[in-house]
């Protein structure tokens, strides 16, 4: 069954896949988790407050996020950023950004309405004698939720965080429908330049599997380590 | 008495230098103020944006350390020069960007690629959107297949599944043929030339329609050229190629022109379409062996960016 | 702005002579329906057995549900889909490899049993938590009225677990739905992929994807709305789970 496959085209192009590929998967990964998780805060943030408008929008900006496919947001944004960008700094064209440029865009924007719902209840799962004892202490809002709330909630809902964080990494992989030179788009150009399908698709899961696997065990061991802290 | 003299020298002189400074500078602000459009980017961020092809051999392609080159690209950076000259810019960096077929016009409009160097075809609808510069190429839409499927004609592909790449006019001309002569032809698009060609390679697709010159670029780079056959029948009149650049932009419109006409015209023109087409090309020094047309070498001679497949025949 | 707004572009012939823009967005939305359906149906049925498998006291039940649902949940979907469509033909005898390739509609199954068998993990977790969450109380009571543990789980545990999971399998299911979109790598031509044709045939790329847009929202609304319906048709009055 194996007999005809080429396995040496995978050790021939180790250095295209992972200099290239993996590091934009992983940079991507990376910088559109922090990105996410402080904008998702803000969200989160937004929905909770007083003010309907502010609730209003938030909430109305997440159930869009997560109505819509993330193929369909990667295409908006891809074709969308510059003009965004041309707005907002009122330049007189469109401003170039590059695929990297409007990937974190996207995955940071998209994966941020999960990340708001996740701290979402983090937040709603602190006790209310926190914020109360905080407010007798003194404290104004900011002071409270940068010092009692944020921080608590942060810690128990650390092993969510990672999770969707590992599924965030999975997602980097859909930029292969604009041909953007992910981990995944790497193999796939080596697959069909040399015509070897199966060996580097083969490769790409297995890849993907034992990085993937590796951080769901590191996020479970933690998760077992915070219930014992408790 | 001597120091004074020199001193009021020194000073006219320095006073002249000054006018002449200030009266350049002014001259230079002017010139960046009548630049418009994609001149006026080129010289406001020193960066020129170049679109290049991941398969479109011989045009736009990547070789073995995965850097863009080609026929398109060698044109393109003759083009880059003629900028440079043009805009007095001691350093001009030319990025590369990957584009698809279906990518390359709106990455195009949003100003993410300032030349689209690749096999784009040249006709009237893409027209209402970007502009083309001189042609570089003619090419008309075919079909591959492999020998032992036995198909000449586009009836043959009647019921069968068939392979193009998306957002070119070959799937467009293919999705037409099949609704104005009834063929149900699964159309099955591909994201790269590539992906269209290897959908045959591997059996999923019996034919796969491209521009003929593309064709025979796979077939010859593939594992046994000789298993497959490009079709007689076309469904189009050879079209013209042409580098894309954004609508409305007359300035840099002529440059391009201007840079391209000469170039063609030139015996380095020559020796440019020798190298890509008659000689042996990176990555596997496989050698296409297709000699200059009679109406490409017309379309050197007088060079033009005319959509019209038949003013090439008339020429 | 260099863009030229069309929004009558709806309205124009599409290229493939199967009537307008608006007519090819409605049957990829039509194709995107059928396949998440096709691949609800698969992710439940593997994923309730796998659920159950994770809760029985067995000792190999459990592992395999384990690795089950860790194959299923540490590879994109992408890579999965590819798997399928890609890799599995060439590893067959070169007869079937050949019928799976050119079998017409090769895409569509691909893309349901490719999503099916990735949400079937999933599914399988929220099965997996809905029993869990279950009180103990059950079932030992089913186990003292001597029914066989396939009894318990049929007339005692599943209907209440199930009741319990409905709001979560809402979202996989919506997920179902948005998942149908990466199946477009592999050919299917669904209301994603159809919004990509239609911004390549006539160059009016805002207004294709507005389209798509509004559709998937109003797709997820109607879903939505059903789901509350069979929530409420379905809860044991008086129990945590009715209103």
């Amino acid at each position: 069954m194996f007999a005809n496959f080429d396995f040496d085209v995978i050790r021939r192009s180790l250095t295209y896949l992972f200099f290239d590929g993996m590091t934009f998967t992983l940079t991507l990964t990376s910088l559109a988790t922090c990105g996410g998780i402080i904008f998702g805060t803000l969200l989160a943030m937004m929905r909770l407050s007083g003010f309907w408008l502010l609730s209003r929008i938030a909430g109305l900006y997440v159930d869009l996020m997560r109505s819509l496919p993330l193929v369909l947001v990667i295409f908006w944004f891809y074709f969308l950023v510059p003009y965004i960008g041309q707005w907002l700094t009122g330049a007189s064209r469109p401003i170039r950004v590059g695929a990297f440029a409007s990937s974190l865009v996207t995955f940071t924007l998209f994966e941020a309405a999960y990340f708001s719902e996740i701290m979402r209840a983090g937040i709603q799962s602190i006790s209310r004698g926190q914020p109360a004892a905080a407010q007798a202490l003194g404290l104004t809002y900011g002071q409270t939720m940068r010092y009692v709330v944020l921080p608590q909630a942060f810690r128990n809902m650390l092993p969510v965080l990672l999770t969707q964080t590992i599924v965030l990494f999975q997602d980097t992989s859909l930029v292969y429908v604009l041909s953007i030179p992910d981990f995944l788009g790497a193999a796939s150009k080596v697959a069909q330049r040399d015509g070897r399908l199966v060996e580097m698709y083969l490769f790409a899961a297995l890849v993907y599997f034992v990085i993937s696997c590796v951080a769901s065990f590191g996020v479970r061991r933690l998760q077992a380590r915070l219930a014992f802290a408790r | 008495m001597l120091n004074c003299s020199i001193g009021e020298n020194s000073m006219k002189r320095l006073r002249v230098m000054g006018l002449a400074l200030a009266a350049s500078f002014c001259a230079a602000q002017a010139d960046a103020e009548e630049l418009s459009g994609t001149l006026r980017k080129i010289k406001e961020t020193g960066v020129i944006n170049i679109g290049y092809r991941d398969s479109s051999i011989p045009f736009s392609y990547l070789d073995d350390n995965q850097k863009p080159i080609g026929f398109a690209i060698d044109i393109c950076l003759k083009i880059v020069d003629a900028v440079k000259k043009e805009l007095k810019l001691d350093k001009l960096t030319v990025e590369f960007n990957p584009v698809t077929s279906s990518t390359r016009i709106p990455l195009l409009a949003n100003g993410t690629i300032d030349l689209e160097c690749g096999s784009t075809t040249n006709n009237p609808e893409r027209l209402k959107q970007v502009a083309f510069t001189n042609t570089h190429f003619l090419t008309a839409t075919r079909f591959i297949s492999k020998k032992s499927s036995k198909l000449s004609s586009i009836e043959d592909l009647k019921g069968k599944s068939v392979a193009s790449t998306s957002g070119t006019t070959n799937i467009r001309q293919l999705t037409e043929a099949n609704a104005a002569r009834n063929l149900g032809i699964n159309i099955i698009p591909a994201k790269e030339h590539a992906e269209s060609f290897l959908m045959v390679e591997t059996d999923r697709a019996v034919a796969a329609v491209l521009d003929d010159i593309l064709l025979a670029s796979f077939a010859a780079g593939s594992k046994d050229p000789d298993a497959y056959v490009i079709s007689s029948d076309a469904f189009s009149k050879p079209e013209p190629y042409g580098i894309m650049l954004r609508k409305d932009d007359p300035a840099f419109k002529k440059v391009a022109d201007d840079a391209t006409s000469a170039l063609y015209r030139s015996a380095e023109g020559q020796k440019l379409y020798d190298k890509w087409f008659m000689q042996k090309i990176p990555p596997k020094g496989l050698n296409l062996n297709v000699p200059i047309g009679a109406e490409l070498k017309k379309a050197f001679a007088k060079p033009t960016d005319s959509p019209d497949p038949d003013f090439y025949k008339s020429m | 702005m260099n863009y030229h707004w069309n929004w009558r572009v709806f309205w124009e012939p599409a290229p493939s002579g199967t009537g307008t823009y608006l007519d090819m967005l409605l049957s990829g939305l039509v194709l995107t329906i059928e396949t998440a359906l096709c691949a609800w149906i698969i992710a439940l049925a593997f994923g309730a057995v796998i659920g159950v498998l994770r809760t029985l006291p067995s000792k190999t039940a459990s592992l395999v549900g384990f690795a089950y649902v860790e194959f299923f949940r540490n590879m994109p979907l992408l890579v999965q889909l590819f798997l399928w469509y890609f890799v599995l033909p060439e590893l067959l005898p070169r007869a079937s490899g050949l019928w799976l390739k050119q079998l017409p509609g090769a895409p569509f199954y691909t893309a349901a049993i490719g999503i099916g068998l990735f949400m079937s993990a999933r599914v399988a977790e929220q099965t997996r938590a809905g029993i869990s969450s279950l009180p103990r109380g059950q079932k030992l009571a089913a186990t003292a009225l001597g029914l066989t543990t396939a009894q318990t789980y049929r007339y005692v545990l599943l209907p209440m677990a199930f009741r319990i999971i409905l709001p979560p399998l809402t979202s996989e299911f919506l997920s179902t739905i948005k998942n149908t979109s990466v199946a477009l790598t592999i050919g299917l031509i669904e209301l994603t992929a159809e919004a990509r044709a239609m911004q390549e045939f006539s160059f009016q790329v805002f207004e294709a994807f507005t389209a798509a847009t509004v559709l998937y929202l109003l797709i997820n609304i109607v879903v939505v709305i059903v789901m509350r319906f069979v929530e409420r048709g379905v809860a044991v009055p008086g129990y945590i789970t009715g209103k």
